[in-house]
């Protein structure tokens, strides 16, 4: 492909729709157009010929048979004059009478003679030719034989003579002043002498051709149309140029034209052919259909010229209405597509602007009404809409975004505030060194419903709890909160952790009617002796870490949920830490932590890590575990609060 | 200084009508052999050129015609300069007509016979038994030693002066000239190829045609006279055949002067075919002068014709002008 058809690709590529419609369709339809158009000329013009050939055929052959009719009439005079001379026997008296009465009695003979061969008439050797002709309105003799030259070599004598046959000579200017155009018409007449036939003169009749110059001159086809009439040689006896006629024959105008398809017409005519044929002048460039017959009886030829212009004239103009019809159609089919076009493109043109200006976020940009209910209407009125949800969605997400946000900084502070009530100082009696503690809380969400606790009931005794508030979010921490602050109420010294339990859940569950609970694993813990006891309420029990041995669960009898049933009871355990134990509390956000195929963290996997991180201090070894989790669930969201808390007996030592 | 300045232009100025004033024109006629056509293009336009005056001629072209043979009217004293054929000079001279040719204008011979093809007539030998027409005195010098030569038995027919005999197929060969007769033919609508032309120049009877002829008489008496008519005609023929378009309406102004039809095709043909005539010579750069071979050739065959009986001498027949004209 050259770059050129390539650029031009481009650019009609990246031209407007109304441009290609336009085009596309405007150029098509005056394909459409012109096809038909030219068809219809075609054809037109096909009929018209067929029908000026008819015309030009009867027309052409009216007028020779006009003048063939006229001819011929006037041929029989000398005929039968000579049918006489070869019949009857005469004297010269004889002849003079014949001769004399024929001039006189036919008004379209200007002249006749009989003229004889050397010594065929009376012996004379000059021959004998009297001739009659009109001079003006006298009827004037003359005696041919004694003119300068004689006869016996003048054409109109020595042709019949010679071809044995009855001839018109060629026209010829003659009569008063030499201004009447005529032709002779020659009859050879014989004799039977001794058994042979022999030549004995030629009769002949000068004929006036006026009549004939007339008729041809008459034949007018239109404005333009003309006859010519030429003679055997060629000679222009009629044309519309006067001095062209007698003067110069066809094949002269053709040599001076330099135009061969005249001669050739010319030809054809002298050989006394008939046809129909386009021609045109070289001239005055003139075009013309000719058609050309013979006139038989004196080998001339009348052809008739049709002016092509004027012939097509009326299917010229036909097609000139046509063609400015179909300019005007075209004109009008483009101004519609046009108006169609843009109708389409502006309504487009502006929604192209529109999302730009809203891409920019500029939401109140106008938009046109929809003018029409077209697709290109219901597009605009679908965009108007668009806009509009837009403009609504986006200004009721304004409005969501900033009170999400108030209820985000809400919570936010609803989460330090949970927070701050949990112990959050580590350590968090630096002056103990009997026990080590740590604990750490992650919500799911900005608050949560874990919750971890602990304090010292009295100098030997640390209280301990972790819990988990059925639901989530605010309402969970609103129970929590409550929760944690009953345990705490409820214990004091010499209060079992069971019947703390009992207290905490009569408590909650008077009045729940959000009918929510809280798993609670509650304990005591004796600083100096290592010993625990405890109460369980429907909590995952912890581990216990001994040392030099694998963590295990703590055992003992769980209780039901805290705040489900209002006189439940729970039962204390009891348990002895070693000094180096530790016993490690969770909720179930740390073993049901999820990865990516949905398998839980588990507690196996809760003890292994645990395992893995003995020894270590209670701040390490929850960080580690937290450390393990994030990277088992790795991206998927936390969905539970996770609360892990851990106690390390040391027992007391010696200062 | 000015003062000669200025003389010598006013010198100038006045210089050729001080000569057209010394020199008195001489008053002489010119009869050609037939009416104003372009057969005699070199005259007219010499005439209509002023070439004549300028040599010091107040010429008369008179009127030529059937009726007014050239060589008579000189001798008649009716014409101071004539145009006729080579063989009439020779044939008038000899029968004791003091007339002497001063100059050969035609140098081949335009005389020919025509036959129609499809009368199968394609060489000599094929007209023997056919009809001949043939045009009187003159013209069947060349077509009866024609015959003669090839050993044809035709029936001549006497030609008028039209071709119309030939073209109804009343004879089978016909006389013409090659500037006249042919292209009426031609303009008859025969086409070249249907005809077959025999040339006489091309069968060894090459007649020089058209020459300029006067008295002998004349001639001693002014002979500066007729080598100025001589100069001034030859300047006209050289004018014509360069300025063709220029001649050709010159030649027709004659002719309509003369009221005859002027046909200009037929013209046009005519000039153009004249120029060939006129140039045709075995020795280039003679134009005007009669070649003693042409000369020898055309006696002998008057001679043989029994048209003459005595050959004139070609020094005293001819009588050039010489160089004072080549300039």
């Amino acid at each position: 492909m050259n770059p050129f058809s390539c650029g031009a690709a481009r650019m009609w590529r990246n031209r407007g729709i109304a441009f290609k419609l336009i085009l596309s369709t405007s150029v098509s339809s005056a394909l459409i157009f012109l096809l038909v158009f030219g068809l219809h000329y075609y054809s037109s013009l096909k009929i018209i010929v067929k029908d000026i050939e008819a015309n030009a055929q009867s027309l052409a052959l009216s007028k020779a048979n006009m003048i063939e009719t006229a001819l011929s009439s006037t041929m029989k005079i000398p005929e039968s004059l000579a049918c006489f001379l070869e019949s009857a026997s005469y004297d010269k008296e004889e002849i003079l009478r014949l001769l004399h009465e024929i001039v006189e009695r036919n008004p379209e003979i200007c002249g006749s003679t009989i003229a004889f061969e050397p010594y065929r008439f009376e012996g004379k050797s000059s021959g004998f030719a009297p001739s009659f002709y009109k001079d003006n309105v006298n009827i004037a003799f003359s005696e041919l034989s004694q003119e300068s030259g004689g006869y016996f070599s003048l054409d109109w004598y020595q042709i019949p003579k010679e071809i044995n046959r009855p001839q018109w000579s060629e026209p010829y200017y003659a009569g008063g002043g030499g201004k009447t155009l005529m032709a002779t018409y020659s009859v050879p007449f014989y004799k039977e002498f001794r058994g042979e036939k022999q030549f004995m003169g030629v009769v002949t009749a000068d004929i006036s051709l006026e009549w004939l110059q007339h008729i041809v001159a008459s034949i007018k086809v239109l404005q333009t149309g003309y006859a010519v009439l030429i003679s055997k040689n060629g000679t222009l006896v009629t044309h519309p140029l006067k001095e062209l006629i007698m003067n110069e024959t066809i094949f002269g105008l053709a040599e001076e034209r330099g135009d061969t398809t005249l001669r050739e017409i010319g030809r054809k005519m002298i050989r006394g052919e008939s046809g129909f044929v386009p021609f045109q002048s070289v001239d005055t460039e003139k075009h013309y259909w000719v058609y050309y017959t013979p006139i038989r009886s004196s080998g001339w030829a009348l052809a008739i010229l049709f002016p092509r212009n004027e012939l097509v004239a009326d299917i010229n103009r036909l097609t000139w209405i046509v063609a400015i019809l179909g300019i005007f159609g075209l004109t009008l089919l483009s101004i519609g597509l046009t108006i169609v076009a843009r109708s389409i493109t502006k309504p487009l043109t502006t929604m192209a602007m529109a999302t730009q200006e809203i891409a920019r976020g500029n939401l109140d940009v106008d938009l046109p009404l929809p003018r029409s209910g077209d697709e290109a209407g219901v597009l605009l009125s679908a965009f108007r809409s668009m806009k509009e949800s837009l403009k609504d969605y986006i200004q009721r997400l304004t409005e969501t975004t900033a009170s999400k946000e108030r209820i985000e900084s809400e919570l936010m502070i609803a989460h330090d505030i949970q927070m701050s009530i949990l112990p959050k100082a580590f350590p968090p009696f630096p002056d103990r060194d009997e026990f080590d503690i740590y604990a750490m809380i992650h919500p799911a969400r900005e608050v949560g419903g874990d919750f971890y606790d602990f304090f010292m009931i009295d100098h030997d005794h640390l209280c301990f709890a972790i819990g988990d508030v059925s639901g989530k979010g605010v309402p969970a921490s609103l129970f929590m909160a409550v929760t944690k602050t009953l345990i705490k109420a409820a214990s004091s010294k010499g209060i079992a952790p069971g019947e703390t339990l009992t207290k905490v859940n009569r408590e909650l569950s008077q009045g729940n009617e959000a009918c929510m609970f809280a798993t609670i694993f509650c304990g005591v813990l004796n600083t100096s002796t290592g010993e625990i006891f405890y109460a369980n309420g429907g909590h995952n029990y912890p581990l216990v870490l001994r040392e030099g041995s694998e963590a295990t669960w703590l055992e003992g009898s769980s209780g039901i949920v805290v705040g489900g049933v209002e006189n439940a009871t729970y039962e204390t355990g009891q348990a002895i830490l070693q000094p180096g134990d530790s016993i490690f509390l969770y909720t179930d956000g740390v073993t049901e932590a999820m990865n990516e195929k949905e398998e839980f963290f588990s507690d196996d996997r809760l003890r292994t890590t645990i395992t893995l991180f003995q020894g270590h201090p209670p701040k390490e070894l929850i960080s580690g575990v937290a450390g393990e989790i994030a990277r088992f669930s790795q991206n998927m969201p936390q969905a539970d609060d996770i609360a892990m808390m851990m106690i390390r007996f040391c027992g007391k030592k010696k200062r | 200084m000015l003062r000669a300045g200025l003389s010598i232009l006013l010198c100038l100025l006045f210089l050729p009508v001080v000569e057209a004033a010394e020199k008195p024109l001489k008053k002489a006629s010119f009869l050609p052999q037939w009416s104003p056509q372009a057969q005699f293009a070199g005259y007219y336009v010499a005439y209509e050129k002023g070439f004549y005056r300028k040599h010091g001629i107040d010429l008369t072209i008179l009127q030529g015609g059937s009726d007014r043979p050239p060589l008579l009217f000189l001798t008649e004293g009716k014409t101071d300069f004539a145009s006729s054929w080579l063989s009439a000079g020779l044939r008038w001279r000899s029968s004791g007509h003091k007339v002497i040719n001063i100059c050969q204008i035609v140098q081949r011979s335009a005389l020919m016979l025509i036959a129609k093809k499809s009368h199968h007539i394609t060489k000599p030998r094929d007209m023997d038994g056919k009809k001949v027409s043939l045009w009187g005195d003159e013209f069947q010098i060349q077509p009866r030693a024609f015959f003669r030569k090839y050993d044809l038995n035709v029936e001549i027919i006497p030609q008028s002066f039209s071709v119309n005999l030939f073209l109804r197929d009343g004879v089978d060969v016909a006389s013409a000239t090659w500037y006249n007769e042919y292209h009426t033919l031609i303009n008859s609508g025969l086409n070249p190829d249907e005809l077959t032309t025999f040339f006489f120049h091309d069968h060894g009877l090459n007649f020089p045609e058209d020459g300029i002829y006067t008295l002998e008489e004349t001639f001693e008496r002014d002979p500066s006279l007729s080598c100025a008519f001589v100069k001034a005609s030859i300047e006209g023929w050289v004018y014509a055949f360069s300025h063709l378009e220029e001649s050709l309406d010159i030649v027709l102004k004659f002719i309509e002067q003369a009221k005859i039809p002027a046909n200009k095709t037929h013209q046009k043909w005519m000039l153009n075919r004249m120029r060939d005539l006129t140039a045709f010579s075995d020795q280039p750069g003679s134009i005007g002068v009669l070649q003693p071979t042409d000369y020898q050739r055309v006696s002998h065959v008057l001679k043989e014709s029994g048209l003459m009986d005595t050959e004139p001498d070609y020094e005293s027949f001819f009588v050039w002008c010489g160089k004072d004209v080549e300039k």
